[in-house]
């Protein structure tokens, strides 16, 4: 199939089209505001569901009620905006119904401003809502990646009867690429799910409730969403590494800064440096076994991200001070560009020079 | 020989004759189940889950109605009708129900939904709910406080009301006046029906009864929005007996909620 240039935005909203969305609920934040517009030109015409609520809190509520139905239905909004869903995600995982919401992040904290930001990583993946879950969170780093995990992210939120987050910064969603579009499908079969609130005709009236008011009741739904979360961090682990065979220092990653420490890894290859890159694409479940097995093989990791050093405390946990961990990060909008990211590198190789230890190897200067 | 001729003190010596001649005029309609309610004695919750029980028989659509809970003291309210249900987040059932019916537009759905949770948290809610005009039915439940978080003040509680969060009574200069917001939202052109009515008398619940009904018919013949605020009684967080609770609403309340139709859509007019 032939590629075509997509807004990152509008290629979300017509990889969700394709993936079989029925309806889309949101409101207009800077910078994910395209893909509502390009939704409610593209709902209408085939015949599906949009609708601009009043707030965020109305979007994620009116999705809460959709999913409710088995009716494959998403938003889409920025950080302020995800902070207002965090109340209904909450309940939708507790009501365990599939729901699929994109972030894309802008500066904070605060009303902060436009620009890109990866500072949700912990209010997206640590604690979307109250209570113990974790949400599904896709991070991709190109307009292509984000067509194909928004292509799968209904079937995963169906699977798992669960939220699925699709976490990008506004570089993603404001940048053009070349895309190939995948096929129309339908979620479920176009059907809804036995547990779906539909009408009790002909059979005893459902119920979907996130209150327990039993502590042991409460206490085996929890244990219930703990197995299910062990069970997909069993199956759904998503990274991609470049040039990490032979790595004797790792860059960790992930979006749009995923992409840009791949142009470092290529530059600092060119001096002689062995680095190689570890991009988690699902920052829940964290590919924790897949980035372990790397420290076994190098000397030091140097995590880059565009916040004060979030996703760096799941490197810290699986690191566990076996080698060095650098960390660089921007903030306010601004990217690291490999030019920040190469003196970073040359800091982290100080780093391990000075440490004490068997482990250490002379490095390349 | 036939029923008929026997004598009363015949039929009653003879039960199996009794039960035949018996006639059944009060039923549990099929909409409820046959949980016992967990209000309290004198709550008016469970008259008025009645009510749109019977709505529901009588028109016929318990098999393609969907409820939406709130959260205060019907939040359980899902276990006690016998159509599908979800469970809203605190004043949020508006939004959850039009997501709902955005997708199966030939479902019924209603919300159910207290003074808190609609005239205070959830307001942008319902006030949005009524501006797009959204087919649903909206049961009002007006006892002018918090009741399952033990009677705080409300946006409905009247002046000089002592509750718990009111200690010397509602203040308006501190805390404002009470919200009418039936009124409010019957000048919006996407609210077809709106009206208040109230359980302190068996004239009153048969009144309620209604405008129940026209609220759903609102929705069924896709005039718009429905909805009943109906003034209840929490005789527990009031201090008062059940029958001095329905008195308060008659005296107390009813002066500041003044009952009647606010928004009749001509289409219902007739029916009225
Ligand atoms: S606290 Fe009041 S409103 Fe709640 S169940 Fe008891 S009487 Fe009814």
């Amino acid at each position: 199939m032939a590629k075509t240039l997509w807004k990152g935005n509008e290629a979300l909203a017509e990889a969700a089209l394709r993936a079989g969305v029925k309806a889309f609920f949101g409101y207009p934040i800077t910078p994910q505001t395209e893909l509502l517009e390009y939704m409610a030109r593209r709902m209408p015409e085939l015949g599906r569901v949009f609708l601009q609520a009043e707030s965020e809190l109305a979007a994620i509520n009116m999705l809460y009620g959709t999913a409710c139905t088995g009716t494959p239905a998403m938003t889409s909004s920025s950080s302020p905006g995800i902070s207002l869903m965090q109340e209904g995600l909450s309940y939708i995982a507790a009501s365990e119904v599939p729901a699929v919401i994109v972030d894309i992040m802008r500066g904070g904290p605060g009303l902060g401003n436009i620009q890109p930001s990866q500072g949700d990583y912990f209010q997206v993946v640590k604690s979307a809502g109250h209570g113990d879950y974790h949400a599904i969170v896709l991070a991709p780093a190109t307009v292509q990646e984000a067509v194909d995990l928004m292509y799968i992210s209904f079937d995963l939120a169906f699977k798992y009867r669960h939220i699925v987050i699709i976490l990008g910064d506004g570089t993603l969603g404001q940048m053009m690429e070349p895309v190939e579009m995948p096929p129309f499908k339908e979620v479920n079969g176009g059907e809804p799910p036995a547990w779906a609130l539909t009408g009790a005709a002909g059979r005893p009236h459902r119920v979907i409730t996130s209150l327990y008011l039993s502590a042991e009741r409460l206490e085996a739904l929890n244990l219930h969403l703990q197995e299910k979360l062990a069970r997909i961090k069993e199956n759904e682990v998503r990274y991609d590494t470049t040039m990490v065979e032979d790595a004797e220092y790792l860059i960790v990653a992930f979006g749009t800064v995923g992409r840009i420490a791949q142009s470092a890894v290529r530059q600092a290859r060119t001096t002689g440096l062995k680095v190689g890159l570890f991009r988690p694409i699902t920052l829940w479940p964290f590919p924790e076994r897949e980035l372990d097995a790397l420290i076994e093989r190098v000397q030091g990791v140097l995590v880059v991200e565009m916040n004060a050093g979030q996703m760096l405390e799941d490197v810290q946990r699986v690191v566990k001070d076996r080698v060095p961990v650098h960390f660089l990060g921007r903030m306010g909008g601004i990217i690291p560009l490999p030019d920040d990211i190469l003196p970073a590198l040359h800091t982290l190789c100080g780093l391990v020079r000075s440490r004490n230890g068997h482990r250490v190897r002379p490095v390349p200067a | 020989m036939a029923i008929a001729e026997l004598t009363p003190p015949q039929i009653a010596s003879r039960p199996e004759v009794a039960l035949a001649a018996m006639q059944v005029v009060y039923k549990r309609p099929e909409a409820l189940t046959e949980a016992y309610t967990h209000y309290c004695p004198g709550c008016s919750h469970g008259v008025i889950h009645r009510l749109i029980a019977e709505v529901i028989d009588e028109l016929g659509i318990r098999e393609r109605t969907i409820a939406v809970a709130p959260v205060g003291c019907a939040v359980l309210a899902y276990e006690y009708f016998t159509v599908d249900a979800a469970e809203a987040a605190h004043g949020r059932a508006p939004a959850m129900a039009t997501g709902i019916k955005r997708v199966l537009p030939d479902r019924i759905v209603f919300t159910y939904q207290g003074d808190g949770d609609l005239a205070s948290i959830g307001t942008n809610e319902i006030v949005h709910a009524c501006a797009r005009g959204e087919l649903l039915t909206v049961i009002f439940v007006n006892n002018s406080l918090y009741g399952m978080t033990g009677g705080q003040m409300a946006p409905t509680t009247l002046p000089g009301q002592v509750t718990t969060s009111s200690p010397y009574g509602r203040d308006i200069r501190q805390q404002g006046w009470p919200l009418h917001i039936t009124e409010m939202l019957a000048m919006m052109p996407g609210v077809a029906y709106a009206a208040r009515r109230s359980t302190h008398a068996p004239a009153e619940i048969r009144k309620a009864k209604k405008a129940i009904e026209l609220a759903f018919r609102a929705q069924i013949e896709g005039l718009g929005l429905g909805i009943v605020e109906i003034l209840s009684s929490c005789p527990t967080n009031w201090g008062l007996s059940p029958m001095e609770a329905l008195a308060f609403v008659r005296d107390k309340m009813v002066p500041v909620y003044p009952l009647g139709d606010f928004k009749v859509h001509q289409a219902l007019a007739a029916r009225a």
